[in-house]
């Protein structure tokens, strides 16, 4: 009976085993961060580009308006690239877009928005990168969409043709 | 000239005083920053990487701790933003309670078999 039940348990620990790496196969390995949170926007205080004047977060967000914050940075290669379709949802009526330039230079930052166009309503300066933290974003660029002080849309990466029509349909 | 002598110590013990304070909250960030884990690097925690994302969020540990947040609660505004995946200690919850009691069980298995074979059969 001994001799029985020992390889008995050994085969039903490797079955065991077996399942969950068999299970864990078709588990994806990248790590995904959730993109629709619906999460109230965090509290914080900033200084404005253009004035550098001191600014607390509920005079920037009010109720009923959508406001779309983007991340940024002039040392950001991929910003370049999403900077059209910014300067394309600027022309939106109902839609405040709130720029975060993100560890930047100033002078390059200003460089930049000459260049490729100011689509921003208001600019805000992270100088050490803190308040992306508190909204919980990875790195640049990255965009925020916000309606009633909750966050409704989140795009990891730049934003492209897809994404912006994703935008637009929640602006409507 | 005697209280002279009374300020000199009072002001070398409130230094001494406030460097054993900073350097247990420069422990403590970095105990917590061990604990977070990279989310834009690979295998790295906080504390290792020198990452865009790693540095602000260094910064902002010790501007929570000097704001007198305590370890936990450090640990749940991070899992707050960025889900638990951020922690580098998995929670006890139904999804980790495999991960946590595989290694009792086993323990508890292994220690039937080992009594098996050499209590039982030494009797």
């Amino acid at each position: 009976m001994k001799i029985k039940t020992f390889p008995l348990f050994l085969v039903i620990i490797f079955l065991i085993i077996f399942v969950i790496f068999y299970k864990g196969l078709n588990n994806s390995n990248i790590y995904t961060p959730e993109t629709n949170l619906k999460k109230n926007i965090p509290y914080f205080k900033v200084k404005t580009f253009d004035s550098e004047k001191l600014i607390e977060s509920d005079e920037i967000f009010k109720n009923d308006k959508f406001y779309l914050i983007n991340i940024w940075a002039s040392w950001c290669v991929p910003c370049r690239d999403e900077h059209p379709f910014l300067v394309d949802l600027n022309k939106k009526k109902g839609l405040e877009i709130v720029g975060l330039n993100y560890k930047d230079n100033k002078k390059n930052a200003k460089i930049f928005l000459d260049d490729l166009g100011n689509p921003y309503d208001i600019i805000l300066m992270d100088q050490d990168g803190t308040i992306s933290i508190e909204w919980g974003a990875y790195g640049v660029p990255e965009t925020f969409l916000i309606y009633n002080k909750k966050i409704i849309k989140k795009v990891i990466g730049p934003l492209d043709s897809k994404k912006v029509f994703e935008i637009n349909e929640l602006v409507k | 000239m005697k209280y002279l002598k009374y300020i000199i110590i009072l002001l070398i013990l409130s230094t001494i005083n406030l460097s054993f304070a900073d350097e247990h909250e420069t422990q403590l960030q970095n105990e917590i920053t061990k604990n977070l884990r990279c989310l834009i690097c690979q295998g790295q925690s906080i504390y290792d990487s020198d990452s865009q994302f790693a540095n602000s969020l260094k910064i902002l540990v010790e501007k929570k701790l000097s704001e007198g947040l305590s370890e936990k609660e450090i640990y749940e505004y991070f899992e707050n933003k960025y889900g638990e995946w951020i922690l580098y200690d998995p929670k006890f919850n139904k999804n980790t309670y495999f991960l946590w009691l595989l290694p009792i069980l086993m323990f508890l298995l292994g220690g039937v078999i080992l009594f098996k074979l050499f209590i039982i059969k030494k009797n």
